[in-house]
């Protein structure tokens, strides 16, 4: 299958992060008697080969007990022993093994398991309505067939009987969600919903008592049931979407290795460093605390944390924020702030102050129940009053009313945002795109603006060598003889890009903050900013240029000249077009330098680009622009967009953001290219408008069939007719959504047709 | 119209059989990775059962 095979170099790229014994112990938990049990998250296993291929490589290590891949939440759960004949394991194997057989591998701490048990409540929940309902409508025909006088009564007390547990057990989701809406002075969906199953319920038990002839147990226990089932297959959608998002490689590390006063050093969990704790930073890890360095020099790359593009160097006393990459050299870190104070506590209290458009937004199916439950209420007690005063009989007039309740069907409206919501969400999965809830689908729809980070966002935060002057093509050689030797992205770009092969050096050596350093012979090669190439300082005219710089030089003497700039994104300028001739405004808000942000803007026709902003100034720009009038979608990655990701009016995340970012996005992309924008876009809009014609169709029913139950010609049996066909008539509709889709072309073919198993939970 | 006094009984009991086994195998796990099982029962052979 060729879907399977990953480019080993792609994976080797990805996964340099080196995942610590220590940090896996700190992950994983023990089963006793000396197993434990590792969970791993594997985001690319995708189909039936990648499960043998993976459970063969991992069950082949010695003191591996057993690996079991989970396909839905891509997941290897791996239980190991902790120790063999030979000794202590080492479980860094483990990764080692699914790396070799062509897979990333991320640690993964198991979140929240008790979401699967609302699921798996949900289910028990689904269950049981559906045995009652299945039951009850057994007896029910059996009633509309004819039985008549004590059978009749016999049907309708059993009915009674299975209805009732089936009622407190299944309805319970709905009675609680009804009752916090009614405490809080609100209504939504769930109460009307409530009211016609509890009303129905008292009333049928009421006629049974009486040898009355329409008893409403069936319609009660299947509008449970069918509501039940739209409200699971939401659940498990978001459930995807979490797990998938879940999955992802943490960017914060979990623990850091501390230096103690007598040299020895100890792996500890983030949350047990103190302030004046003294922390070893290798190169490639990333700052866990905010600190100060105490030994040692070196680049950080600040692209996650400040949107700044450049890295920027750092020596002793310079302070460094939780989230860098330490690029060039090794540092010592003396914390000046506990983990939980870190850069990240403040961006959090920030976001909670900007947490506005979310929190106001209403949804569209709560919005329709506030309109939709007084009218339905005020013509069930107009019939009950009219039958009453026209005909004298009250018993009667109650029976219409209940009629005029269960026939209004909350059943079609409960269905007509979820189910499209579902497949919507189904839709944009198979496209990479993750939603986490059905409301950020309504919220997108109704967006005019959209705002990008620049960094990570806009561009891939990887430079791009655009220029480089150079006397002699023999020099590009020496430039990438040195390049190679450093894990710079400067470094890395020019040993890739300049296709020269690499001349030896007898001896090089990094030097962290300034560049590369290497001998051949009697000369010195320098390779780094031009301060330190050549040993003068930098002519003012290209502090703010755009471009960054790189010059190799022998003994001082500058030889060529390397100019970068952050790559775009693949697609970033059809979809800025794309946006703009589909009618949105476009901007960039960047925590990077003007000349920087300007020049990207250029590139793309942004019109508004505006860079040096704070993550508070991004949320001010964010509520100006909603406070105009507007509705903006904000695209953002870095740690400081996660408070503009919060008050915009829907955000997206791509998924290489920092944690914070992906966990306070509506959406998160799993693409390389920026199309996620407009598709999600698109669909939302699609799924929107079919939302509205659910609504009119459950609106168009309801006009044909209230004046029947007011008229009092209801019975059960067209009660039940009347709402599964209206139930029917929402889902096919919905349905369209998945239909429409099919034709128009999927652009992301590296995720292949293999996940049809979604369009069935769809 | 005796029949009823077995038939109903019946129904319920087969309903109630069906519920139970649902309820058994969502206690048992099999819900947790619907689209895996849908491979997995294309794959040849259960590899290897676990050392121990």
């Amino acid at each position: 299958m060729t879907c399977c095979t990953m480019d080993a170099e792609g994976v080797l790229a990805i996964s340099t992060t080196f995942i610590s014994a220590e940090e896996i112990a700190l992950v994983s938990h023990s089963l006793g008697e000396g197993l434990r049990q590792l969970d791993l998250s594997v985001p690319d296993v995708h189909c039936g080969s990648c499960i043998s291929t993976l459970e063969k490589a991992v069950s082949a290590l010695p003191y591996v007990r057993k690996a079991r891949v989970n396909l839905t939440s891509r997941r290897v759960t791996c239980v190991y022993a902790e120790e063999t004949v030979e000794g202590a394991t080492d479980p860094t194997g483990i990764i080692a093994a699914v790396n070799a057989a062509g897979y990333r591998a991320h640690l993964f701490t198991p979140v929240a398991p008790e979401t699967d048990k609302t699921r798996n409540q949900l289910l028990l929940a689904v269950g049981v309505s559906g045995f009652a309902a299945t039951n009850i409508m057994l007896l029910s025909v059996s009633v509309w067939s004819g039985a008549d006088a004590a059978t009749r009564d016999m049907f309708h007390w059993i009915s009674a009987l299975i209805a009732a547990p089936a009622l407190v057990y299944a309805g319970r989701f709905f009675f609680r969600s009804a009752w916090h809406a009614l405490k809080h002075g609100r209504t939504n969906m769930d109460v009307p919903i409530s009211l016609a199953v509890t009303l129905s319920y008292a009333v049928s038990l009421w006629e049974t008592a009486h040898h009355g002839e329409h008893a409403w147990f069936d319609a009660t226990v299947s509008l449970l049931f069918f509501l039940l089932i739209g409200r699971t297959l939401d659940h498990v959608m978001r459930e995807k979407a979490r797990a998938a998002i879940n999955g992802l490689a943490r960017l914060a590390p979990r623990g850091a290795l501390l230096l103690s006063s007598n040299g020895s050093r100890r792996y500890v969990p983030l949350d047990e460093i103190v302030v004046g704790d003294e922390i070893a930073v290798a190169a490639g890890e990333r700052i866990p605390v905010d600190g100060t360095v105490a030994v040692g020099e070196s680049d950080l790359d600040l692209a996650i944390v400040t949107g700044e593009s450049a890295p920027v160097s750092v020596g002793v006393g310079v302070g460094v924020s939780s989230g860098a990459m330490n690029l060039t050299g090794a540092l010592v870190v003396r914390a000046t702030k506990l983990a939980k104070d870190s850069l990240l506590a403040e961006i959090i209290s920030l976001m909670e102050a900007a947490e506005g458009g979310r929190a106001r937004y209403r949804r569209i199916a709560d919005r329709a129940a506030a309109l939709y439950s007084p009218v339905v209420h005020l013509l069930a007690l107009a019939s009950f009053l009219a039958w009453g005063l026209i005909d004298g009989d009250w018993k009667h007039a109650m029976l219409v009313a209940v009629a005029v309740l269960i026939i209004t069907c909350p059943c079609a409206l409960g269905l007509a945002v979820p189910v499209v919501q579902v497949v919507a969400a189904g839709e944009l999965f198979r496209r990479g795109i993750m939603v986490k809830d059905g409301s950020a689908l309504e919220r997108l729809a109704e967006i005019d603006t959209v705002a990008f980070d620049k960094t990570g966002t806009l561009t891939i935060g990887r430079p791009r060598l655009v220029r480089l002057e150079a006397a002699h093509e023999a020099d590009l050689g020496k430039a990438v003889g040195l390049a190679v030797h450093s894990r710079h992205p400067l470094s890395q770009t020019l040993a890739q890009s300049a296709g020269h092969v690499a001349a030896p050096f007898d001896r090089v050596s990094e030097i962290p903050g300034g560049g590369l350093e290497g001998m051949r012979g009697e000369e010195t090669y320098r390779l780094g900013s031009a301060a330190f190439a050549c040993g003068v300082d930098p002519a003012p005219s290209t502090a703010d240029s755009p471009l960054s710089e790189a010059v190799l030089s022998r003994n001082g003497e500058a030889l060529a000249r390397f100019f970068f700039e952050d790559a775009l994104r693949a697609g970033a300028q059809d979809v800025i077009k794309e946006l703009e001739s589909g009618g949105f405004g476009t901007l960039i808000v960047s925590g990077d330098r003007q000349s920087v942000v300007d020049s990207a803007a250029r590139a793309l026709g942004v019109g508004r680009a505006m860079g040096a902003l704070t993550p508070k100034q991004k949320v001010d720009e964010c509520q100006k622009i909603g406070d105009a009038g507007h509705r903006v979608l904000m695209v953002g990655d870095g740690i400081n967009d996660a408070p503009a990701l919060a008050a915009a009016h829907v955000s997206m995340a791509p998924a290489t953001a920092s944690d914070i970012s992906r966990q306070s996005a509506d959406l998160v992309f799993f693409n390389e290219r920026l199309d996620a924008v407009p598709q999600a876009i698109a669909v939302a809009k699609r799924s929107a408008a079919l939302i509205r014609q659910n609504f009119a169709l459950a609106i168009g029913y309801n006009v044909l069939a209230v004046p029947i139950a007011m008229a009092g010609l209801a019975t059960p049996l067209i009660a039940a007719v009347a709402m599964s066909t209206s139930s029917i008539v929402v889902v096919t509709n919905a349905l369209r959504l998945n239909a429409g889709s099919k034709r128009s072309p999927v652009i992301d073919a590296s995720r292949p047709a293999a996940r049809g198993g979604e369009v069935k939970v769809a | 119209m005796n029949m009823l006094i077995f038939l109903i009984p019946i129904a319920l009991l087969m309903g109630g059989a069906g519920l139970a086994a649902f309820l058994w195998s969502l206690r048992s796990g099999q819900y947790d990775d619907l689209q895996g099982a849908a491979w997995r029962v294309l794959a040849d052979d259960e590899y290897d059962p676990p050392k121990s």
